[in-house]
């Protein structure tokens, strides 16, 4: 701090990389108040959707849903690009119904560069970063760029993706890089390393490209999306881009005799990759050799865009040479005269081990320094969106003397997989799944707003356009709410509108009658004709929770027993070596993962109930049990 | 107590033998082996080797002796262990303790300290430390039994078992929610209805013991009832003084009642003597006959003593008693002739002893062990053996239950998501990432 001869003016901020973590992690920070720098490679990638073109889908579409309702960019910007939407799992319940996309790449990047853009207190700058700048105190102070100047600053969030020491394989080839034509970032990794953060090693891998003008779409199966695309976003009723088909084709084995004849000269076999891959996102030639008796595997072309003849092959990652990717196109339906734009690759990047954060996602090590998305071992852009946005929002909170957001398992899948990730680690890169919740049944992507909008609202990240369209949904909701359990009758009256329940003498609110099969607002109307002026998406949204009233409840009391133990804060600095009663296994992963509360410590794999009971006897002891927030 | 400790305790029963064995257990349980045996290197893993076992500090020899050495986590606990075979005597026993507690960071084990140890590296499942304390306490040969093999695991087994089937269910389901954008094979969930069905019957099955498992492991509950001085004391005496019958040695847990226990032929029995049956006469007395009678409500064998010499005076009063769990006992049939003995009351056979003679007495041991062994045959079928397997399988079973897999998806998950949550609480065990293992074991995931 002393040397100020290259020193930039301070920011409140730093966010290193514009990816989907780096973009909301700078909105959302900027967005609460504090001066922002997002600084990257180059200001052309922002918003930059390096794999698939698509946003949602099962689980995911959730965590859109939580980012929107937190006042963050992807749904807005999803919505904007979409060119097809589609809700997945449409015929089952609304609690696992995944809103998902394709995307046109250019808009999307366009529409997340103008929103930054026009974000008060957030500056943009192309640069590449050497190292951070820490204090005495190990606190964070601020980046230094490749060039040598200082940038000082209270917070740095680190959103560097697969940048760390990444390295892109390519049949036998090996390209140090972030992303095809992008280079890797090696100065940060030694940092990180030097101050003792536990680095992994993962990959992932991506398709070829191909140009649709040589695709014969003409024998293929096309897939449309929805008659009436859903919007992401609480804020939009309608969708008015241009809507595309995708098309269907697949794998044969006379592919995938190719494929085996070839598996050597893949770099996922070569034994040239040491990172763990994705077990639900394997290259092509790990689904041949997996799943050997199953004679053909999926393909989706998907378009990059409107305006863009790039095609995307959906399920055929892989890094075969690109000779033998080629060969192995010519066998496809559809395909046979395809031009490769550029081959598949897999790339393998460091990460740290998430255990090493706190649930805010500030680190353990360095105070003031945050890390999200796949740095912290997820996959997918969703994912790294939502860390990103609770990095901002505890960046700008902390720098302002406020307690940070971290998000529970009972309020967000987002708090679901920040517990997960900061409680278990990654062993392989992270997604997303409903299975992953305990609270599936509330945790829905139709509520993500009546969730997190109101908590947005108190530590003021959300906008006013958005708290007053949230005001009045809330007054619209609660005032239906509140007439559906008002209006009463029996059994006797209801057989009498065609309604057909068990005639036990009941009286039952239109609420309850809700919770029928096969009820709907039509039936209910003709009895209370007050009801058909329910907004038909209020009327929806109720709807819904009167058909899962049942597993609510129960929910709601598992959600109370779940927070009591959450209440339990333990010490930091907690000395495992000093409880009695523990296995060495269980203060191996204790210490390894120093949960903050009780709960959180009672859900690492390897800590077992008795575990459990010696800790609580502990803390108790020596009274140290703070609830939380005093 | 600490778990970075070395503990070392003997494990074969205590007193005289050929061959006593001293178990270590902990970091240094290896040093202490090469400590005791001259420094020599540590013997193979998992292979008998002969040493001679000697005290460190002066290298006086204590015994010539077997031991084993396995290296953790393939060992009883889990951690590094080391066993001593030493020849019996109580001398070299205590020469070996002595030293192996001279050893820096090693003390003796507290009781169950080795099981715990077990349990907490994962070597034993709940329900199977639960059995081995059950095998420390058990009193009669069928206790033992019973906690033995729960002690192996089987009814860890057979918990961990439906689990596997559960969770392999759940697996199919949560597949069709969180993979439904992939290439599933068809008919997914055909089997998952039988299957639940399946379960949800064996489940049922398990749990229709009748209390049983937890019957023998706390003691059959067995009331002696009848009309005041008609020999119930007596009776107690003389089955306690039976060579068949030993009376436990912490009898008479004091209720209100007086209660021996019994090992009758291996049958752990609780007897309980009651207060006579009769038009009461003060408000002592008649809450003695109130607690009588809740006694016999819940006892598994009512022995109803009649007083032979004035029978069939109160007999209104023991009818009443009757079922299926009553056995009918006419007392003093040395004060009545041959032609006065009664054969039936209501339609159940009477047995006419006498305590004072001990007429009578043999065959009614008979008939109590008929008797149980008629409503429950000791089998090898493991049963619940506490109240909290009872419930957490209830709870199992309510959940089965109420899945409907062709109602919603995402509610038949919920549930089964809470089936195998309640057993995996009997045994200890609840991990979503199974779940996930099997799914990607099984399907090609991945678009």
């Amino acid at each position: 701090m002393s040397n100020n001869t290259s020193t930039a003016k301070a920011f409140d901020i730093i966010v290193i990389g514009g990816g989907h973590a780096g973009c909301e992690a700078a909105a959302a920070s900027a967005r609460i108040g504090a001066t922002t720098l997002l600084i990257t490679h180059k200001l052309e990638t922002i918003g930059e959707m390096s794999c698939n073109p698509a946003i949602g889908g099962l689980a995911k579409g959730t965590l859109v849903r939580e980012i929107d309702a937190l006042d963050g960019l992807m749904g807005r910007v999803a919505d904007e690009a979409g060119i097809q939407f589609r809700v997945l799992n449409r015929s089952k319940g609304p609690a696992v119904r995944g809103p998902r996309a394709q995307q046109d790449r250019a808009l999307y990047r366009a529409a997340m560069q103008r929103e930054l853009a026009n974000q008060e207190n957030l500056t943009l700058r192309a640069d590449e970063i050497e190292d951070l700048i820490l204090g005495r105190d190990s606190w964070v102070r601020g980046v230094i760029t490749a060039k040598g100047e200082k940038i000082l600053a209270a917070r740095v969030v680190l959103t560097t993706g697969t940048f760390l020491r990444g390295v892109i394989h390519m049949g036998t080839k090996k390209i140090s890089a972030g992303r095809v034509g992008d280079p890797a970032t090696t100065g940060l990794s030694e940092t990180l390393n030097r101050a003792e953060f536990k680095l992994g090693r993962l990959k992932t891998g991506t398709p070829p490209r191909l140009d649709g003008r040589s695709i014969d779409f003409g024998c293929l199966v096309s897939q449309p999306g929805d008659d009436s695309p859903q919007p992401f976003s609480y804020m939009n009723d309608l969708i008015s881009q241009d809507q595309i088909d995708c098309f269907i084709t697949a794998t044969n084995e006379t592919g995938h005799n190719i494929i085996r004849k070839n598996l050597k000269k893949s770099a996922m076999f070569s034994g040239n990759i040491r990172g763990v891959g994705p077990r639900y996102c394997p290259s092509i030639e790990d689904k041949v050799v997996r799943f050997a008796d199953k004679t053909s595997h999926q393909i989706f072309l998907e378009p990059e865009g409107l305006n863009d003849h790039t095609i995307y092959p959906n399920g055929i990652s892989t890094s075969l040479p690109e000779d033998i990717q080629l060969k192995l196109l010519k066998t496809i339906p559809g395909l046979e005269q395809a031009n490769m734009i550029r081959p598949g690759y897999a790339i393998e990047y460091d990460y740290v081990d998430p255990r090493q954060l706190f649930p805010s996602l500030e680190t353990k090590l360095i105070p003031g320094l945050y890390l999200a998305g796949q740095i912290n071992g997820t996959t997918g852009y969703e994912e790294a969106g939502a860390q990103g946005l609770v990095a901002g929002i505890n960046a700008a909170l902390t720098v302002a003397g406020r307690a940070p957001f971290v998000p529970n398992r009972g309020d967000s899948f987002i708090g679901v997989m920040i517990d997960d990730l900061t409680t278990q680690g990654a062993s392989e890169p992270y997604r997303m799944f409903s299975s992953r919740s305990e609270y599936r049944i509330h945790l829905r992507p139709d509520n993500a707003d009546q969730r997190l909008t109101a908590a947005g609202i108190g530590f003021g990240c959300v906008t006013k356009t958005r708290r007053e369209r949230f005001r009045r949904k809330k007054i619209e909701l609660d005032a239906s709410r509140n007439l559906l359990a008002r209006l009463r009758t029996t059994p006797t009256q209801l057989s009498r509108h065609d309604i057909k329940i068990r005639q036990d003498g009941v009286i039952r609110s239109a609420y309850e009658i809700l919770a029928f099969p096969g009820i709907n607002k039509e039936n209910l109307r003709q009895i209370w004709p007050d009801i058909g002026a329910i907004q038909p998406e209020i009327f929806e949204q109720i709807e819904i929770e009167a058909r899962y009233s049942h597993y609510l409840d129960r929910q709601a009391a598992d959600i109370a027993a779940f927070k009591r133990d959450e209440s339990l804060v333990l010490p930091v600095g907690l000395d495992y070596n000093k409880i009695g009663g523990l296995s060495a296994e269980a203060r191996n992963k204790l210490h390894m993962a120093s949960p903050t509360t009780l709960g959180a410590a009672s859900r690492i794999s390897g800590v077992t109930p008795a575990a459990i009971t010696a800790l609580l006897r502990y803390v108790k002891k020596s009274d140290r049990i703070v609830p939380r927030g005093s | 107590m600490r778990f970075d400790d070395t503990i070392f305790a003997l494990a074969s029963a205590a007193g005289k033998a050929a061959v006593t064995m001293v178990r270590v257990s902990g970091d240094k349980a290896g040093p202490a082996l090469r400590r005791l045996t001259g420094d020599m290197p540590l013997p193979e893993a998992r292979r008998a080797t002969l040493r001679t076992i000697r005290e460190p500090a002066d290298g006086d020899e204590i015994d010539r002796a077997m031991v084993l050495w396995f290296p953790a986590p393939a060992s009883y606990t889990g951690e590094d262990v080391a066993e001593f075979y030493i020849h019996g005597g109580r001398a070299v026993l205590a020469a070996l303790l002595r030293t192996l507690g001279g050893l820096e960071g090693l003390r003796p084990a507290e009781a169950g300290e080795f099981s715990r140890r077990a349990f907490e590296h994962g070597k034993l499942d709940l329900t199977a430390a639960e059995g081995i304390a059950d095998l420390i306490n058990a009193e009669t040969e069928l206790q033992r039994r019973q906690a033995l093999r729960q002690s192996e695991g089987n009814l860890g087994v057979l918990y961990e078992g439906w689990r596997a089937r559960l969770l392999n269910i759940r697996a199919l389901v949560e597949s069709t929610i969180d993979f439904s954008d992939q290439e599933l094979p068809d008919g997914v969930l055909d089997q998952a209805a039988p299957e639940i069905h399946a379960i949800a019957d064996e489940i049922d099955a398990h749990l229709a013991d009748d209390h049983w498992g937890e019957r023998l492991r706390d003691g059959i509950q067995v009331a002696i009832l009848g009309p005041a001085n008609a020999g119930k004391s007596s009776l107690i005496n003389k089955l306690v003084g039976r060579d068949a019958a030993i009376v436990a040695p912490d009898a008479g847990t004091t209720r209100d009642v007086v209660e021996v226990q019994i090992d009758l032929a291996g049958w752990p029995l609780t007897v309980a003597d009651t207060a006579g049956l009769r038009a009461a006469e003060g408000a002592v007395e008649a809450e003695g006959i109130r607690r009588a009678r809740a006694l016999a409500e819940a006892a598994d064998l009512n022995i109803v003593v009649l007083d032979g010499a004035h029978w069939p005076e109160g007999g209104e009063e023991v009818t009443r008693l009757a079922d299926e769990r009553a056995l009918f006992v006419l007392n003093k049939c040395d004060l009545i002739d041959e032609k006065a003995r009664v054969a039936r009351i209501d339609g159940h056979g009477v047995l006419n002893v006498s305590c004072k003679t001990g007429e009578g007495m043999g065959d009614l041991l008979v008939r109590i062990r008929e008797h149980l062994e008629a409503r429950h045959l000791p089998s090898a079928a493991p049963l619940p053996t506490r109240a909290r397997h009872r419930h957490a399988l209830e709870k199992c079973l309510e959940s089965l239950y109420g899945c409907d897999i062709d109602v919603g998806q995402e509610l038949a998950a919920e549930e089964l998501r809470l089936a195998t949550d309640s057993l995996g609480r009997i045994t200890g065990r609840v991990d979503i990432e199974q779940v996930l293992d099997i799914i990607f074991k099984e399907f090609c995931i991945g678009k």
